[in-house]
């Protein structure tokens, strides 16, 4: 009797321990876009320098990340030496969302420019479309140009590793 | 039974007893003071209890707020996107509190208005309150949100 | 390559634990007497190699090294030197290398004020912290390393503390908090010592006593500091919310004060011993808990800045490792433990089962409380919330019975008292108490408050209970001289301490009760009462700060024809990450604080304020400082010192007897 009485506690905390780990699969910030799997929406903007229509038929042969960052993004700051650096190998499309044209030139010519294509979304059009809860959020597109991964907040070597590689290889595979 | 064990049985009775008695007020209690949580497409179509105490949670809409001239009352629109609930509210707001953000309100729904005693914003702009996001995904809207600004 | 120094430094540390949490405990099973001493190098060792890995990350921090990941998200070049030093540990990485670092410094402490402690005890015990200092190590290192870089190019600028820790409250509310938590560790490891070394006795509650009380002196201060940064600087004047995370620091703290009581019972009298164990093992794995459930985004709440499944992961492994093996070496080794002796109806050991017992009670309901959205949510009964009201429908009542039986404890005899003379005192008090805290509510403002009388019968019984204690301790040794010298520091923390209770619950009491409070539209020139005063708000302006702007209202507060004071809340924007804080203004009394807050702008130049005046606020941080207090005077008892002076002898019975 005293025996068994000496195991129980170890009994509950295996109970507490089986919700826990229920728990943690239940993640509370999950957020997934119903655009993955999905080419990337519509759009009419115009180029952020020259002011010129820009549409779909614009954007370069896949893959490519489409990054969407602003001005007034701290974390974009954060992650653009990476993404300076990954520009080398892979296309990087810029969605300039909700910004100010000459502040978004300025940050550009002072931080230097990853961007093959510069979208210029000042309303925020492509960004609702695209569900885009705000600034930093990269898209990872396909040669087909269908989206297939998202990363919201910054890009780094820990997102890159665990999203974008991923998407990347699921994207190649036949 | 020599007294050692008597006295050692006893204690534990008593514990027992008393743990018992303790565990089946915190229940009580427990049942008396949980907050269930409704999406604005529930409160709408009346799927919610009215007159109970409830938390809703949603995007404030944008344009939807309105302030008494004179007072601290206020009134704004919570929605998933598929249905709106008036809130109203007398006191101050979270200083995070904004239109197009997330928020969470405590209170009651009475004659299809929510009453809230407490409203609750997101954190900050990586955070946003679980309920919210639920509301959203339940209503499939969460990929349609707008964030910044 | 600095910050690569301060990694090379925690991989160092990584290794050291290994070899500590391994070697010692291998030397004890084997009989080598130089591997088991090989514990208290290693432990300086590692409580180095964290320090250096630790001022690295400083380092960093102060010279804006922002290449580094962790720097530059959480620090900016216009954030003053003291917020760049605590933001070191403002977020996840940063605050597990403190924790790290602290539980090491544990380590040092207890390889340096050990010597009175048998060699091979001293060893596993350190061997036990070395075993966690492991599983945080490597949950740095290999998810959360601080040191990562931002290479090739580094940022410019950094993304800037979170506003709501630029503060000088977190300067100090985390080390605090986790130096209590940590210092639990040292209590555990004690525990698990005895487990294996299949020593439970007396003379290892006595060397815990003091881990245990330093540690609870700690955690109380680490409280009390939050409940009170929570006031001035996200509470709107609230101080205790009922949130996941302080919960998660209150459960340990709840259970911390049982063991402590449950030590005294086996140290003086050896009994209660496999529950004495099992709480050490309890508080410290609720320490654990408290972590898991900050940082796994298991509970999201206020506090939770790092929401990541993948670390919950790891954490969950290592809480089955160290909570599951605890308990089932428990299972395995406390059964051969026997209770000697036997205490009646009416004695100290009675008393302090009691108060074992309501703490018990009160932890659990809080921890149930706390989890119950989980366990409903895993279950799928879908998301619910408990809010403040369970939590004081349940905490109210129960700390009420505690502590109107706290005063019986320290009057009555060990073992069994025949002879209940010593409580006809405490008729009178009774009766002063009754009277004076039922007339107390009619001098405060608002309407009378039975709740508010009670409170403060309980205070004043308490108060009135330990000045008994202490007066017929006087009498018992002639003089006050004499007792002084005599009684022993244990007993004087002991009085601080409950005094300290007192002050506390009379100041929850006064607070909850009579607290005056408005919410107003104001604009310039406006006139608003307030209690005995009448405040006017005088002008609006806009500041700039170092890395924030600022509204500031000039608010004047008047009693009757006279100026008392000028005041001048703020709400400020802070410009990395456009975050409105509310600096309230506060004019902090012996007997009140009058709190001004500046709500938002209505439009025509008015402003939402919070007016309101809190009776007594201050007394509930005071009486959480005696407590703390207490705790320190308690851990100078020369009987530790002497014990350590005396060093391996065990203890004979007859001694236990004498020592009060």
């Amino acid at each position: 009797m005293r025996r068994a009485l000496l195991w129980l506690p170890l009994g509950v905390f295996a109970i507490l321990a089986a919700f826990f780990f229920r728990g943690l699969s239940l993640d509370p910030n999950a957020q997934p876009s119903a655009l993955i799997g999905r080419p990337v929406p519509a759009f009419a903007l115009s180029e952020l320098h020259s002011g010129a229509a820009l549409t779909g038929q614009d954007l370069p042969q896949g893959p490519y990340l489409l990054n969407v960052w602003a001005s007034w993004c701290i974390t974009c700051q954060v992650e653009h030496p990476y993404l300076t650096e990954l520009s080398k190998t892979l296309p990087i499309v810029g969605l300039n969302y909700k910004d100010e044209r000459t502040a978004a030139q300025n940050w550009l010519a002072k931080l230097g420019d990853p961007y093959v294509l510069h979208l210029f979304d000042v309303d925020g059009q492509l960004g609702l479309d695209l569900g885009v809860a705000g600034a930093p959020e990269t898209f990872v597109v396909d040669a087909t140009g269908v989206i297939r991964a998202r990363v919201q907040g910054e890009v780094n070597a820990r997102t890159y590793a665990r999203i974008i590689a991923p998407a990347l290889a699921a994207g190649r595979a036949p | 039974m020599n007294p050692k064990r008597k006295q050692r049985l006893l204690i534990i009775l008593g514990m027992v007893f008393g743990l018992g008695i303790a565990v089946g007020l915190v229940m009580y209690a427990l049942s008396q003071n949980i907050n269930l949580f409704f999406t604005p497409t529930q409160i709408a179509t009346g799927t919610a209890p009215n007159d109970q105490f409830i938390r809703v949670g949603g995007m404030v809409r944008e344009g939807s707020v309105s302030r008494d001239p004179t007072s601290l009352k206020v009134a704004f629109d919570v929605t998933d996107f598929d249905h709106n609930v008036r809130v109203t509210y007398t006191g101050i707001l979270p200083d995070l509190f904004r239109e197009g953000q997330g928020v969470v309100v405590q209170g009651r729904v009475h004659d299809g208005l929510f009453a809230a005693t407490e409203v609750l914003a997101k954190h900050d702009e990586n955070y946003m309150p679980p309920e919210v996001t639920e509301a959203l995904r339940q209503s499939g809207q969460l990929d349609k949100m707008m964030g910044k600004n | 390559m600095f910050a690569e120094f301060g990694h090379f430094a925690l991989v160092t540390a990584f290794a050291i634990a290994i070899c500590q949490g391994m070697i010692p405990l291998y030397g004890y099973a084997t009989q080598q007497d130089t591997l088991i001493a090989t514990a208290k190098p290693l432990a300086l060792l590692q409580g180095f190699a964290l320090a250096v890995s630790f001022a690295v990350l400083t380092h960093g921090f102060l010279v804006h090294d922002f290449s580094i990941h962790y720097v530059a998200n959480n620090s900016n070049l216009y954030l003053p030197w003291y917020f760049r030093m605590s933001a070191v540990w403002g977020a996840h990485e940063g605050s597990l290398l403190l924790w790290a670092l602290i539980l090491a410094g544990w380590g040092v402490a207890v390889s340096l004020f050990s010597r009175g402690i048998p060699e091979h005890m001293a060893a596993i015990v350190l061997s036990v912290m070395g075993m966690i200092g492991i599983g945080f190590i490597a949950f740095m290192l290999f998810t959360s390393n601080p040191f990562e870089r931002l290479l090739p190019f580094a940022p410019a600028n950094g993304k800037d503390l979170n506003p709501l820790l630029q503060d000088p409250g977190l300067i100090f509310h985390p080390p605090m908090l986790y130096m209590g938590y940590v210092g639990l560790s040292v209590a555990y490891a004690f525990a698990m010592a005895a487990l294996i070394a299949g020593r439970l006795d007396a003379t290892w509650a006595r060397w815990s006593r003091p881990w245990t009380t330093i540690a609870w002196s700690f955690l109380t201060f680490g409280i009390a500091l939050g409940s009170w940064w929570a006031y001035y600087e996200l509470g709107w004047g609230g101080w205790w919310f009922w949130d996941p995370v302080e919960n998660a620091s209150l459960i340990p703290w709840l259970v911390a004060t049982a063991l402590m009581h449950s030590l005294a019972v086996t140290e003086k009298r050896g009994l209660f011993r496999s529950w004495t164990v099992l709480l050490a093992i309890a508080a410290f794995s609720l320490s654990l808990l408290g972590t898991f459930l900050v940082r796994s985004g298991v509970l999201t709440s206020v506090h939770a800045f790092a929401n990541d499944p993948e670390r919950g992961v790891f954490i969950l492994g290592f809480l089955i490792v160290v909570i599951g093996g605890s308990l089932t070496l428990y299972a395995i080794r406390a059964a051969a433990v026997s209770e000697p002796g036997r205490f009646g109806w009416l004695s100290r050991e009675s008393w302090l089962l009691f108060n074992n017992l309501m703490l018990t009670v009160l932890a659990v309901s809080v921890l149930l409380g706390t989890l119950y959205p989980l366990l409903v949510d895993a279950v799928g009964g879908g998301k619910v919330s408990v809010g403040p009201p369970f939590f004081n429908a349940v905490f109210v009542p129960l700390t009420a019975i505690l502590v109107s039986f706290m005063v019986f404890g320290p009057l009555t005899s060990w073992q069994h008292m025949k002879d209940t003379r010593q409580y006809r005192p405490l008729i009178v008090a009774a009766i002063v108490s009754i009277l004076v805290g039922a007339l107390w509510p009619t001098q405060m403002l608002g309407d009378y408050s039975i709740a508010s009388a009670l409170g403060t019968v309980l205070a004043l019984w308490l108060v009135l209970g330990t000045l008994l204690d202490i007066w017929q301790r006087r009498l018992e040794y002639g003089s006050a001289w004499v007792m002084a010298r005599k009684v022993g520091a244990g007993f004087f923390g002991m009085w601080v301490a409950h005094i300290g209770v007192a002050v506390t619950v009379f100041g929850v009491a006064m607070v909850e009760n009579h607290t005056e409070h408005r919410d107003v539209r104001m604009g310039p020139g406006d006139v608003q009462a307030l209690g005995p005063y009448e405040v006017r708000f005088i002008q609006m302006e806009s500041l700039q700060g170092p890395n924030y702007s600022s509204e500031m209202g000039t608010f004047e507060v008047w009693e009757g024809s006279r100026l008392y004071q000028a005041v001048t809340p703020e709400k400020r924007v802070y410009s990395a990450s456009q975050m409105t804080m509310t600096e309230a203004a506060i004019d902090p009394g012996f007997t009140r604080d009058l709190y001004i807050a500046l709500g938002e702008p209505l439009g025509d130049g008015d402003w939402a304020v919070r007016l309101s005046i809190k009776p007594f606020v201050d007394w509930i941080w005071g009486g959480s400082f005696l407590m703390g207090f207490g705790g320190i005077i308690a851990i100078l008892d020369r009987r530790y010192r002497r014990a350590r002076a005396r060093q391996q002898q065990p203890v004979t019975p007859a001694e236990q007897a004498t020592v009060v």
